[in-house]
């Protein structure tokens, strides 16, 4: 079972009701969405690749580290996997505080993070063909 | 030689190596068993399937490496029954 991962489409708002608690007072929320275009080339749709498991605790771990290093701050974290359209959002992250100042910092570091070191991994599909986004050949 | 995986030979080790993403495209599974000797290293296992796929010979060094979903150094011995994988550079996000 993924916590933070799912095939389906991303409900930012559902993600941001799990967190917010009534002592909160900012609520920031990020999310990654699927371009046409990258470095120069058009992009039709990507397909996300996870080790799920390893992704899904990377990810709490990435929660608990913010966490801890923003007390006060709780955070939230879904990743879709599979093939995304144009458009479409691919990652979300909801941050809750009392304050804004926190809870922008929080969610900027938790999508950072995210993309350090969670093992995910994008193929996009262009007009010539598909790419692994990062890989040299 | 028996065949029950749970018996360890005296000579070696099996592990199993996951691949993902655009390893899993150059050599053409999810994964793989492999019979080690005792004492292998993760950057063994790289370097064998370096010399096996033509399109990782440039790659001399491993990618991140993780053993039982924790990120290693590819220089961490293996052990019997170990899940193995290497991590192309991750585009999460």
């Amino acid at each position: 079972m993924s916590r933070h991962l799912t095939d389906d489409p991303i409900d930012v708002g559902e993600l941001a009701r799990a967190v917010l608690r009534s002592s909160d007072g900012g609520l920031v929320v990020f999310s990654g969405v699927v371009r046409d275009h990258h470095e120069g080339h058009a992009v039709e749709s990507i397909t996300y690749d996870g080790y799920r498991p390893m992704a899904d605790a990377e990810i709490a771990g990435v929660i608990e580290a913010v966490e801890t290093r923003y007390p006060g701050v709780r955070v939230a974290v879904i990743h879709r996997l599979g093939l995304i359209s144009v458009g479409e959002i691919s990652v979300a992250i909801a941050c809750v505080a009392a304050h804004r100042a926190e809870a922008f910092d929080a969610c900027r570091e938790v999508i950072d993070r995210i993309k350090e070191r969670v093992p995910i991994w994008k193929k996009e599909k262009t007009p010539d063909g598909e790419i692994w986004v990062g890989w040299q050949k | 030689m028996t065949s029950d995986p749970s018996i360890q030979s005296a000579t070696g080790i099996s592990v199993k190596l996951l691949l993902f993403a655009v390893l899993r495209d150059i050599v053409g599974a999810d994964e793989r068993d492999l019979d080690l000797p005792n004492g292998a290293t993760a950057d063994d296992v790289w370097q064998d399937l370096r010399r096996q796929h033509a399109s990782l010979e440039g790659y001399a060094t491993a990618p991140m490496t993780a053993i039982n979903m924790q990120y290693v150094k590819s220089s961490a011995v293996l052990q019997h029954g170990d899940e193995l994988a290497f991590i192309p550079p991750v585009s999460g996000g």
